[in-house]
């Protein structure tokens, strides 16, 4: 079992003739994943490793019963090409785009309200359900299907916990990157709520970083909800306030957003804190009494 | 990216917000100028980006031309400190002279992301002049909020919510009403991510105003803001950072003497976490981002050792794309090209990782390769330790 994909999904992508669409488009296919079409307005008609392009997305999905997409088109389109996947009912939205404007997602997340879609990102790596389906930019040969979800705001980060998870022969129900941008799609909680629910996950690593509040609102959220065990990460505990790390979420402002309030409310939820990035892997196996 | 005061006031001007008469002036000759047309009395204010300005003796109020003079003499071409500069200060190389006002009251408007709902809200706060987060630290019920749904921007009836709870004069409540619509226009026009104006102040003729104001704008919107670029003070930033961000490199000056660079905001901040664990300080954070190639792993080299303090420097590369062979040769190449002379931790996982660690083993130079992120950062702390 696993979360978000599976075999079964089939996967369109928008804007699958840049650089990166092709790219990721081709290594997702070789990983297994249904690629079943592509859109890039005006190529319509032409195809990319035999996956038929379509001009618009609601084309795409009539053509070829797309039940996802993946958008890698550059920052000033980025919105738009998530309005168009959600105007045709796509269930799940990914968008990989990193340097989305905030004024765009604010639009788009309220366009969204109501809506049959869910967005994942932007600026994330992706969801992969090992062994089945890979979607996002992240590397497929790191991964192993296993009882372990893996949620995290960050990109590479995640690559060394989930790195460390196999080396140490936990293999990955699913890990959910839920992207480093203050205004996006999935939130920890709900990723969370669908590991809880999936019988195939056994325990869930959580990695969070500094800036706004998503750690301490699913912190709240694990104490009340939670009844798997729960490995958590803050990347940013040297980081000085006032300055964006990187991510465009990334920022303590105003004294708020630090690392160390994150990590206290996770601590006081319950939560297995792993006190070096090194150690995510060996606090999973404390937590499962694996050691 | 962050403005000047001045500049914030022009832009909120442009959008019918009431600012003070005023004129930036860089000279003391364009001080007197500018005095003598605001007829003599007159604030003189330091144009810095940081606050806390008036308590560090950067805004002074001046009686007449000559004594402008006097004051912005005092300020201009000066470091000066606030709590917000750190120790050395800034430069002030711009003064705004601006026309005194008859203040009645001190507000507080500001406008920002609330994230946690995904909706820019506005704040009001009848406590004026002090830092707002002194306010929702100390007296949270001061604190009044208003969100804006983005489908039909800031209503009327949430502005005169704000106005009345704020307890302004009935006749003000109209000219305050226009004031934040105002502001809200500007805001999402300019694709701010923080515009504040405080104090905002009832005047004791009955008008409104935003004495101060600041303004900074979501880096990712620039590109359709060709007119707000160009408002970019380099005087203001940090010059690696400013070096860096030319070739796409994210850079942050921090105090330590390790120097990294990884690929990844959320590894790069784990990386500084894990060398401070090992009892190092890092100098800087660094993501060199996903599709690193040769040309940004040599420059971003070249930004982390022009740091004076640097005794150190730890690569930190997890790869799904960036292959390592190519990485091994940028680094390489970079630590001839550089003559690096302080040790230098690479850890590397991603595609080609064996022929990457060749290269590095057979380069003749000095360089420690590293398997795992603990034992790389172990590694940095020790030779520092050592060098």
């Amino acid at each position: 079992m696993s979360i978000l994909v599976n075999k079964q999904t089939r996967v369109l992508t928008q804007g699958i003739t840049g650089a990166t669409g092709q790219f990721h488009t081709k290594a997702c296919k070789e990983y297994g994943t249904q690629m079943v079409s592509g859109v890039t307005p005006g190529k319509g008609g032409s195809s990319f490793e035999g996956i038929p392009i379509f001009d618009t997305v609601s084309g795409a999905v009539a053509g070829t019963a797309a039940n996802a997409t993946v958008i890698y088109v550059p920052p000033p389109f980025a919105a738009d090409a998530i309005l168009e996947a959600a105007d045709a009912d796509i269930p799940l939205i990914i968008c990989i785009t990193e340097g989305v404007p905030v004024r765009d997602m604010i639009r788009v997340k309220r366009y969204l309200e109501g809506r049959k879609s869910q967005l994942l990102g932007p600026n994330c790596p992706g969801v992969i359900t090992p062994g089945e389906c890979k979607i996002g930019i992240m590397p497929g040969h790191i991964h192993r299907p296993g009882t372990i979800g893996v949620v995290s705001r960050s990109g590479t980060l995640t690559y060394e916990a989930v790195d460390q998870l196999t080396r140490l022969g936990m293999g990955q129900s699913s890990c959910v990157g839920i992207g480093g941008d203050p205004v996006h799609g999935f939130e920890f909680v709900d990723v969370l709520d669908l590991f809880n629910r999936d019988s195939g996950t056994e325990a869930v690593v959580m990695i969070g970083e500094i800036g706004g509040s998503a750690e301490e609102e699913a912190a709240r959220w694990i104490k009340a909800n939670m009844k798997k065990p729960v490995v958590g990460f803050i990347a940013g505990q040297t980081a000085p306030p006032g300055k964006r790390m990187g991510h465009a979420g990334a920022i303590i402002s105003g004294g708020k957003g630090t690392a160390r309030e994150k990590i206290e409310a996770m601590k006081s939820a319950g939560i297995r804190m792993a006190s070096s990035p090194a150690l995510i892997g060996r606090t999973m196996q404390e937590a499962l009494g694996k050691l | 990216m962050n403005i000047h005061e001045y500049q914030a006031k022009e832009i909120l001007k442009r959008y019918g917000v009431p600012v003070p008469v005023g004129r930036v002036a860089s000279t003391l000759q364009e001080v007197k100028a500018a005095a003598a047309k605001l007829g003599g009395r007159c604030v003189v204010k330091a144009q810095i980006h940081a606050g806390g300005r008036g308590k560090a003796g950067g805004v002074k109020l001046a009686s007449s031309p000559e004594d402008a003079v006097e004051k912005a003499s005092e300020i201009l071409g000066k470091n000066l400190v606030t709590h917000q500069t750190g120790r050395e200060g800034r430069q002030v190389g711009r003064v705004l002279v601006e026309q005194g006002v008859n203040i009645e009251r001190e507000l507080y408007l500001g406008m920002v992301l609330d994230r946690a709902q995904s909706r820019v809200t506005m704040i009001c706060s009848s406590e004026g002049g002090v830092e707002i987060e002194e306010v929702a630290a100390k007296q949270p019920g001061k604190i009044l909020k208003e969100a804006i749904d983005p489908a039909i921007g800031l209503q009327p009836f949430q502005c005169r919510r704000l106005a009345f709870a704020l307890g302004v004069p009935r006749e003000v409540v109209g000219k305050m009403v226009a004031m934040m619509q105002a502001l809200y226009r500007a805001f999402d026009d300019c694709d701010c991510s923080i515009a504040e104006i405080n104090p905002l102040i009832v005047t004791k003729e009955g008008q409104v105003m935003a004495l101060d104001a600041k303004m900074s704008f979501d880096s990712n919107a620039l590109f359709r803001h060709q007119e707000i670029l160009a408002l970019r003070d380099l005087n203001e930033e940090d010059p690696r950072e400013i070096e860096a961000s030319k070739y796409e490199l994210s850079y942050i000056s921090l105090d330590g003497n390790i120097g990294c660079m990884v690929n990844g905001a959320g590894l790069a901040m784990a990386t500084m976490d894990i060398i401070k664990l090992c009892g190092g300080e890092p100098a800087n954070f660094l993501d060199v981002g996903g599709g690193a190639d040769e040309e940004r792993v040599a420059q971003a080299f070249k930004i982390i050792l022009s740091d004076a303090r640097v005794r150190g420097v730890l690569i930190n590369i997890f790869g799904g794309i960036m292959r390592c062979d190519m990485l091994a040769q940028g680094v390489v190449d970079a630590a001839r090209e550089l003559s690096i002379k302080v040790p230098l931790v690479v850890r590397m996982q991603g595609t080609n990782v064996e022929l990457g660690r060749k290269i590095l083993a057979d380069s003749g130079l000095p360089i420690i390769t590293a398997e795992t992120m603990a034992e790389a950062a172990e590694k940095i702390v020790q030779a520092v330790k050592k060098f």
